[in-house]
């Protein structure tokens, strides 16, 4: 084994193994220890990610197996792990974020009696995740899928007394089971037709079935790709919280607010996004399927941006805002612009979890009150968490020179040049959206830090959410801010992730966009058919510069969106806060929908939870029941059981019984083999 | 001269075993009482010597033939006595406290535990009637005592009268078979009765009787059904140490002395004695795994475990095919493993005047100590063969090479009994965890124990998880020796 591959495998077992130990052993050690163990542990994993990125700067590629689990006939099912410069980004954000989110729990969850439980899970989550994105083969890419998913479900009902998180988290795994379920369908029809789950081997041969056809329903053929692609979409589609299996994601905000950074932010939520980056060289031979994709981005990105305006949850209007921007990446991958869509989903997760970071910062601050409602003026109190923040929203919105601007205004431009079916319809929903981002980003930041502090007001809204510690009854001391109190400014182990991460936010696209979308970045590694989509090929035609960019942006549609809605929202709620509520009394049907998010919930609950309940009660009570339990089950071991106990008599304890059975054995075999 | 010297260099462990067993005995007359660990100490120094030497005279894929070819060193037998030495020196490290708590710790258990180790040592060398019988009657002889060692225990004295009368009745049986086969072809000689197989078919009904009994006589050893009603009782009424010994390293030797009878002697019979193993594999699946559940007794509900482990390995032989014998290597080295550490953790609890022998006695066990709850866990999954444990790989390579003889109704059947079985372990796990203890009494044992049985059950998940180089190893041992 080579140095590198000793680096690449220590890089996700330095994480399992800090969550080992911690999750095993963590109630014997100090709390120190837990947080000391587990940072040292990410910690390590990025330095390692740091030196692997620089190896795959040079041009180097590995693809091997590492491990071998089992054989069976001809397919073989491995550990192994193919690092090149994909692998290597992902390596880099998702450690990166991830230590982050190590340094800044110490903070948040101080006070918590489940601390060392926490750090154990977000090491496991790391370590998944790492897996995940390091796989060479489906096997494993489907290990860690599961294995993300099993964390966050753990994560999102960590606080496991109290009834939302625990609905909230079963929520979440049964919409990811759907996703999963067209996920492995997908898988399977590879192994099936390609015979091999190696990404290599299965991408070498893909060509060969571009032609090829299967009949689902008999008389009907449907291209092979085609189906493979939607398949596999279906379960980025769950991971990647796309319309419609959204619904899980706003919901999973029960969860500690780190994990909301972390999870259901910046890393695994985008494990759908890398996916189908990966999968680059099937989805490119089916223009349906990426018409698909981009169709389904643009619904989430425009519709679940609307839905932002109206929450008055801090973490869910930041949840909204990350639903609308895995619209974004999707529809990239759509236009075949996979290169940005990477690029996206790496400013994405910085300044998101930026975002997020800051309102768990907001939330300290505020004593666990999450209604914006009760907000307001924050700046003069918190001004680290202030200025990041604002950092954080600018670079959402896309203001020119920010990392968002690049990523998204890559994405607009890509999706304008692209010509497949839907692309309309995509385009007009991206540049829409850019107004609705800006308009709710900044409806927020001027809620929470600016205008009058209106928590003096000892207010009348309902504290209909809030992020209290994890038994109950410590809510009474956590339940927002007296009218006499003032919101403090949260700890360093607190603001030194959010500033960590401001960076980043502020400077990555400049730095990165050149080489990564129009450099060499991505070549061998993402495959595009340059023939069928040139999106990419035409972009990098009018792309002179980041600098430029920034330049021309200023004059351009999106940039004078973004400003519209900027604008508009400090009109809205710092100069007449009365229009709002007027527009909210003259539309309320309008209203209403946007509540009950356009009601998927709702029919999700009645169609399919109330159908399953039906069906899953009546085959309960006869064939569970009845049949399976009552005959099958508790019958065979009643009747096991009975057998069992006459055997037991056989067991005299007399020895002319045991010698007796011995000679009967004796003939028994002899009367059966001997053939006189 | 040069010959009787090379003669004796074959056999240098067994020298080197025979008298540190002799020395044993001698010097435990000089001893005071207090100074009896010295026995304990000479004994693993011998076995350590004997290792040493067997490794170091291990010529690798050389088959030598000692004694006018009635002592064979193959691989297969260095394999098998490594295994021995380490498996006799672990049982030794457990059973250490429990004997000198009920006052066995004495030559005596030392001088019968090395005799008998010496018995299974010319079993595994044998290459000639004589010299395998001469090697299984040492061996059963030091059984009977070392079983009636707590001779003022009335169960202890009944199971060895037991195992002394069905053992006497199994050798006769044995000894008839061998002397059909002599009577067919006129040599004692394991390669020459092989040979004159191979040559014609002589009296064919005659060699099936003979097969019949020697498979009788081995059965016995094994404790296969219908041949096993001597393992409960004797299990349950031997000392904890003492079943132990006979759960698992004898069960090596008699692994060895079915591949010197069996397929190195009469392997041209294979399809006689594959219908024969074959029966007497589903019926101890059957009656091993259904009996198991009844039981309130540890060691009983061990016993008729280990009587379904003997059907799985049986699987393995009725293969007749080298991977079968291989897989079955394989699963008699895991059996071992697996045996050592659930009779450790039994030996683990017991005290003074408490056996820690019923099932109830591990209730709770997770309350007054997790660490080894989690060990017996893992020793109960890896017997049930739960994946990833070793004991799945074993059942997997057993079943595996039955599949490809074509056995597939077999399979599962065997498979069907194996998910039967997992009942009984994995209602060990559940007392364990899930229960309250009965008693708090805090677990005291020397620190090498603890060592020792924490790495044997993480062993088996290790290997359980990287089985490739066990393997490798059998199928080294297997394919070097003969064929």
């Amino acid at each position: 084994m080579t140095d590198m591959q000793t680096i690449y495998l220590l890089i996700p077992l330095l994480p399992l193994v800090a969550a080992t130990i911690v999750g095993l052993f963590g109630r014997m050690l100090p709390r120190a220890a837990a947080h000391w163990l587990t940072i040292a542990g990410v910690a390590g994993a990025f330095a390692l990610s740091v030196v692997v990125f620089n190896d795959v700067l040079q041009g180097r590629v590995f693809n091997g197996t590492v491990y071998t689990w089992l054989t069976s006939g001809d397919t073989s099912f491995e550990v192994g792990f193919l690092i090149d410069r994909l692998t290597a980004v992902m390596m880099l954000v998702v450690t990166f974020v991830s230590l982050m989110v190590h340094v800044y729990t110490i903070g948040y969850m101080a006070e918590d009696p489940g601390y060392s439980r926490f750090f154990s899970y977000i090491s496991l989550f790391t370590f998944s995740m790492l897996m995940l994105v390091m796989s060479n083969n489906f096997m494993q890419l489907f290990f860690g899928w599961e294995a993300v998913g099993l964390v966050s479900y753990l994560l999102i009902g960590f606080w496991y007394t109290r009834p939302t998180a625990i609905y909230a988290n079963l929520k979440a795994f049964l919409v990811n089971r759907v996703g999963d379920f067209g996920f492995l369908l997908g898988i399977a029809m590879v192994l099936y037709f390609f015979g091999s789950l190696d990404y290599a081997a299965v991408f070498s041969i893909a060509p060969q079935f571009a032609d090829a056809t299967v009949s689902i329903i008999p008389n009907t053929e449907w291209s092979l790709l085609t189906v493979i692609c939607i398949l596999l979409f279906i379960g980025a589609m769950g991971k990647s919280a796309q319309v419609p299996l959204h619904v899980w994601l706003p919901d999973s905000m029960e969860g500690p607010t780190p994990i909301s950074a972390l999870i259901h932010a910046a890393t695994m939520v985008t494990a759908g996004i890398f996916m189908v980056a990966r999968m680059s060289p099937l989805f490119e031979m089916s223009t349906t399927a990426l018409s698909t994709v981009m169709v389904i981005g643009a619904i989430t990105a425009l519709f679940m941006g609307f839905l932002g305006i109206i929450q008055n949850d801090i973490k869910r209007v930041v949840a909204y805002s990350t639903l609308s921007q895995l619209g974004y990446m999707t529809v990239a991958l759509g236009a075949s612009a996979y290169s940005v869509a990477i690029f996206h989903l790496m400013t994405h997760a910085f300044f998101k979890a930026l975002l997020f970071l800051a309102a768990g910062s907001v939330i300290m601050g505020m004593h666990h009150d999450q209604d914006i409602r009760n907000m307001g003026g924050l700046r003069k109190y918190m001004k680290i968490t202030w200025i990041t923040s604002l950092i954080g929203s600018l670079a959402l919105i896309g203001t020119p020179l920010l990392s968002g601007f690049y990523s998204k205004d890559s994405i607009i431009e890509a999706v304008k040049l692209s010509h497949i079916p839907g692309s309309g319809f995509a385009y007009f929903a991206v540049l829409a959206g850019v107004f609705v981002t800006a308009f709710y980003s900044f409806r927020m930041y001027f809620l929470v830090f600016h205008g009058k502090e209106r928590w003096m007001e000892k207010t009348a809204h309902a504290h209909d959410h809030h992020d209290a510690h994890a038994d109950d009854d410590h809510d009474e001391h956590h339940h927002g801010l007296g009218p006499h109190d003032k919101p403090h400014e949260s700890p360093w182990v607190v603001t030194l992730p959010l500033i960590a991460l401001a960076i980043p936010s502020l400077v990555i696209g400049y730095i990165a966009i050149g080489p990564m979308l129009f450099g060499n970045f991505f070549d061998g590694v993402i495959f595009v058919d340059t023939e069928a989509h040139p999106v990419m090929h035409e972009l990098a035609h009018h792309f002179h510069g980041a600098g430029a960019m920034a330049l021309h942006a200023l004059t351009s549609l999106p940039f004078i969106f973004a400003l519209a809605g900027v604008v508009l929202s400090w009109f809205f709620y710092m100069k007449r806060p009365d229009i709002p509520a007027a527009i909210q009394k003259r539309c309320g049907w309008l209203y209403r929908l946007m509540e009950n998010k356009y009601g998927f919930d709702t029919f999700n609950e009645k169609v399919f939870a109330g159908g399953s309940r039906f069906l899953g009660g009546k085959l309960w009570g006869i064939g569970d029941v009845k049949w399976i339990d009552g005959y099958l089950v508790n019958g065979t071991a009643r009747l096991i059981g009975r057998i069992s106990g006459i055997i037991r008599h056989l067991q005299s304890g007399l020895i002319y019984h045991y010698a007796f059975a011995m000679i009967i054995g004796v003939f028994l075999l002899l009367s059966l083999f001997m053939k006189v | 001269m040069n010959a009787i010297q090379s003669d004796l260099y074959a056999a240098l462990p067994e020298i080197i075993i025979l008298c540190m067993a002799m020395f044993v005995l001698l010097l435990d007359l000089f001893l005071k009482s207090h100074n009896r660990s010295l026995i304990y100490i000479f004994t693993q120094l011998g076995l350590a010597a004997a290792a040493v030497v067997t490794a170091c005279t291990h010529n690798v894929s050389v088959v030598s033939y000692a004694f006018n070819g009635m002592f064979v060193d193959d691989p297969l037998s260095d394999v098998l006595k490594l295994m021995m030495y380490l498996t006799t020196s672990v049982m030794l490290v457990y059973t250490r406290q429990y004997v000198s708590l009920r006052d066995m710790f004495r030559g005596e258990y030392f001088a019968l535990t090395l005799f008998a180790l010496l018995g299974m040592m010319i079993m595994v060398s044998g290459q000639h009637f004589l010299t395998l019988y001469m090697g299984l009657e040492l061996l059963s002889l030091c059984l009977y005592a070392l079983v009636a060692m707590d001779r003022d225990n009335p169960r202890a004295t009944e199971a060895a009268m037991k195992y002394f009368v069905l053992g006497a009745l199994s050798s006769g049986m044995l000894l008839y078979g061998m002397s059909m086969l002599y009577g067919v072809t006129g040599t004692l000689d394991v390669a020459e009765v092989a040979n004159a197989l191979l040559q014609g078919a002589p009296d064919r009904s005659v060699l099936v009787l003979g097969v019949v009994f020697l498979i009788a006589g081995l059965g016995f050893k094994l404790g296969a059904v219908p041949f096993q009603m001597w393992v409960p009782d004797v299990y349950h009424g031997a000392p904890t140490a003492v079943t132990l010994f006979i759960g698992s390293v004898t069960k090596l030797a008699a692994f060895a002395f079915m591949i010197r009878l069996l397929i190195q002697g009469l392997y041209v019979l294979a399809i006689d004695w594959q219908g024969m193993l074959a029966i007497m594999a589903v019926l101890s699946i059957l009656i091993g795994n259904i009996t198991a559940i009844a039981q309130t007794n540890l060691k009983r509900m061990l016993a008729y475990s280990t009587i379904s482990h003997v059907g799985y390995l049986l699987y393995g032989f009725m293969s007749a095919g080298t991977n079968g014998y291989v897989s079955a290597m394989f699963y008699i080295m895991a059996y071992v493993l697996m045996t050592l550490g659930g009779f450790g953790i039994m030996l683990l609890l017991s005290r003074k005047g408490f056996e820690a022998d019923n099932l109830e006695d591990l209730k709770g066990l997770n309350q007054r100590s997790p660490w080894y709850a989690f060990l017996m866990l893992i020793i109960m999954f890896s017997m049930a063969g739960v994946p990833p444990t070793l004991g799945f790989y074993a059942k997997f390579a057993v079943l595996q090479a039955a599949l490809q003889a074509g056995f597939v109704g077999l399979v599962i059947f065997a498979v069907v009994m194996a998910a039967i079985g997992g009942f009984y372990y994995l209602r060990v796990v559940k007392l364990m965890y899930f229960d309250e203890p009965l008693d708090n009494t805090p677990i005291k044992a020397p620190i090498d124990m603890k060592v020792l049985l924490s790495l044997n059950a993480l062993l088996l998940l290790a290997l359980g998880m990287f089985p490739q180089r066990l393997m490798d190893i059998c199928a080294y041992a297997i394919t070097h020796s003969f064929q």
